[in-house]
């Protein structure tokens, strides 16, 4: 057992039929550390989440949870973990307080403590004066607040986020920042899939960029930018035959480049010596992961 | 918070998973009793008061029973197979495809197999409940209160075990809602007309005898009659035995659909 990792897949592999969803793939979430999986749709992202509560099985690899070995021993890991599914499953009939109450069942909270889990829980999510409420009357954030807060009910060691913010307005996404984040704060161990590069770079210590199920980079955020993307990014507008120019002549000095719409990013070019007029601006996480998956995200 | 058993491997079919499970389902129903209720009973009822009092005017006795009380009996099969059968397949199948509430509960430490067996074991409960209904209007109409009748959830539980197993498999096989119409045009209305509900079997031939008893829910209805009105004999500890068989196999195959269908 390794007993700082809370996470360690080795060379898992999970195919559906022809297509090889995750592939080969090796991840290490260490205690008490933020871990992002960053990739676009379609990259093993959910897959992987799958694996690791053994709602899906390996075809092949190593995979512990919590020091247990799945999925033989996942359900004895899955009682330490909280889930926070991509798509809302929350009883819609049912109040807030209720969805709580069965979560503290479903993940054996003894009696004397049910109470108490419950409502630490609804002040975490900031429901607490929303308790008697439908979750049909919920809004679109409050449901998702809920959700993590039912996955919070038992005090997991290791919390499972899947797309935490997807499909939400920006300013909501902001508040369940704080909460992650706070979350993060208090030392547990998070797995966070992602889309929005933002969030990655906000949230997680180390990012591992996935591509058609593969790890293709894997690092703190600001490393990777540096050591895939350099520090000075220059960018170029102007019409395509123009960009087509730029991309080649950047081509040819050596440095990498990628289109965005309206515009060449040229990648690495620190310091003063490109002899091209453009904006200059910081290499971020984005330009590492279109370079190393070849995917435009949004 | 409590001393956490970290080596210890969580065995199968633990009670403290199957509560949970339960646990949510009693507390849904109290937002939906009672329409479930309302469809659970008042359909068989209306095969009651239809058949028996309709029926009833053209044969008075069957079987050596007033026709009303052959039926009334008969249709306690019935009730249960509604409120276990439907709920099986269509609840499963919501639960499964459109709330994704299975998702949220095996993320939890809840295998498929307590999962299953806790939906069977709550259906089989509201049917045993529900299955009393006819037998109750029955005695409203004058059917004679027995002690045997207090057997009767314990077979409306028995035999609705294996009838919301067999609606649990058959959402586990099928991909859309309308492959329900296959199994209850082609399975559940056959039986449910052939289980000897609403006439008896002995008027049949050999042959269609035979295989009425291969049907559970001609065993559910005999038991039914049999301690509802004291006639008991060897032959109902065999068809104890055959539902409870029943009961077992559906289980089984209805865990296995289940993992086929939640694991992938």
């Amino acid at each position: 057992m390794s007993s700082e990792l809370a996470i360690r897949l080795r060379g898992a592999v999970k195919r559906y039929g022809r297509i090889t969803a995750v592939d080969g793939l090796d991840l290490d979430v260490p205690v008490g550390t933020c871990v992002g999986l960053l990739g676009p749709n379609g990259a093993g992202k959910s897959t992987t989440m799958r694996l690791l509560t053994a709602q899906a099985i390996p075809d092949d690899g190593e995979l512990e949870v919590l020091g247990f070995r799945l999925p033989e021993d996942s359900k004895a890991a899955r009682a330490e973990c909280g889930v926070v599914p991509q798509l809302d499953n929350l009883d819609v009939t049912l109040t807030v307080e209720q969805n709580l109450l069965v979560f503290a069942h479903l993940y054996r909270i003894p009696r004397p403590e049910r109470r108490e889990a419950i409502e630490r829980s609804l002040t975490m999510a900031k429901l607490a004066d929303r308790r008697g409420d439908k979750v049909d009357k919920l809004s679109g954030g409050m449901r998702r607040r809920l959700l993590i807060a039912r996955a919070l009910v038992h005090r997991p060691r290791l919390v499972l986020l899947d797309e935490p913010t997807v499909g939400l307005d920006p300013q909501v996404r902001q508040e369940l920042w704080a909460l992650i984040d706070a979350l993060r704060s208090e030392g547990t161990t998070i797995l966070m899939s992602t889309h929005y590069i933002e969030e990655a770079q906000r949230l997680a210590d180390t990012v591992l960029i996935m591509s058609h199920g593969k790890a293709v980079a894997t690092g703190p955020p600001a490393e990777l930018v540096v050591e895939h993307a350099g520090r000075e990014v220059l960018e170029v507008y102007g019409a395509p035959p123009r960009l087509a120019e730029v991309q080649a002549e950047a081509a040819a000095a050596g440095l990498r480049t990628r289109r965005t719409g309206t515009s060449i990013s040229i990648l690495g070019v620190d310091g003063n010596g490109y002899p091209v007029e453009g904006e200059r601006r910081p290499a971020n996480l984005e330009d590492v992961f279109v370079l190393l998956t070849g995917e435009e995200i949004e | 918070m409590a001393a956490r058993t970290e080596t210890v491997r969580l065995g199968r079919l633990e009670r403290t998973a199957i509560t949970g499970v339960l646990v949510r389902e009693v507390v849904n129903f109290s937002s939906y009793w009672r329409s479930s209720t309302f469809s659970s009973t008042v359909e068989p009822t209306i095969y009651l008061l239809a058949f028996g009092f309709g029926f009833g005017s053209l044969v008075s006795r069957v079987g050596g029973f007033p026709y009303v009380e052959f039926v009334a009996t008969g249709t306690v099969a019935t009730a249960v197979l509604f409120s276990s059968a439907f709920p099986g397949m269509f609840g499963t199948f919501v639960k499964y495809k459109f709330q994704r509430t299975y998702d949220a509960i095996l993320a939890a430490p809840v295998d498929t197999e307590e999962l299953v067996s806790a939906e069977a074991v709550w259906i089989a409960t509201r049917a045993g409940v529900y299955g009393c209904v006819p037998m109750l209007v029955a005695i409203a109409f004058g059917l004679d209160p027995s002690w045997g009748m207090l057997l009767v959830p314990f077979i409306g539980w028995l035999s609705g075990f294996g009838w919301a197993n067999f609606g649990i498999m058959i959402a586990g096989f099928a991909s859309s809602f309308e492959n329900f119409n296959y199994i209850v045009s082609a399975v559940l209305t056959p039986l449910f007309l052939t289980a000897g509900t609403f006439f008896p079997l002995s008027q049949l031939p050999r042959w269609a005898q035979i295989l009425g008893e291969l049907n559970p829910l001609h065993q559910c209805v005999q038991l039914v009659r049999d301690v509802v009105f004291g006639l008991y004999g060897w032959d109902d500890l065999l068809r104890v035995g055959a539902l409870v068989a029943f009961g077992l196999v559906m289980w089984r195959i209805a865990i296995h659909a289940m993992e086929r269908k939640l694991i992938d």
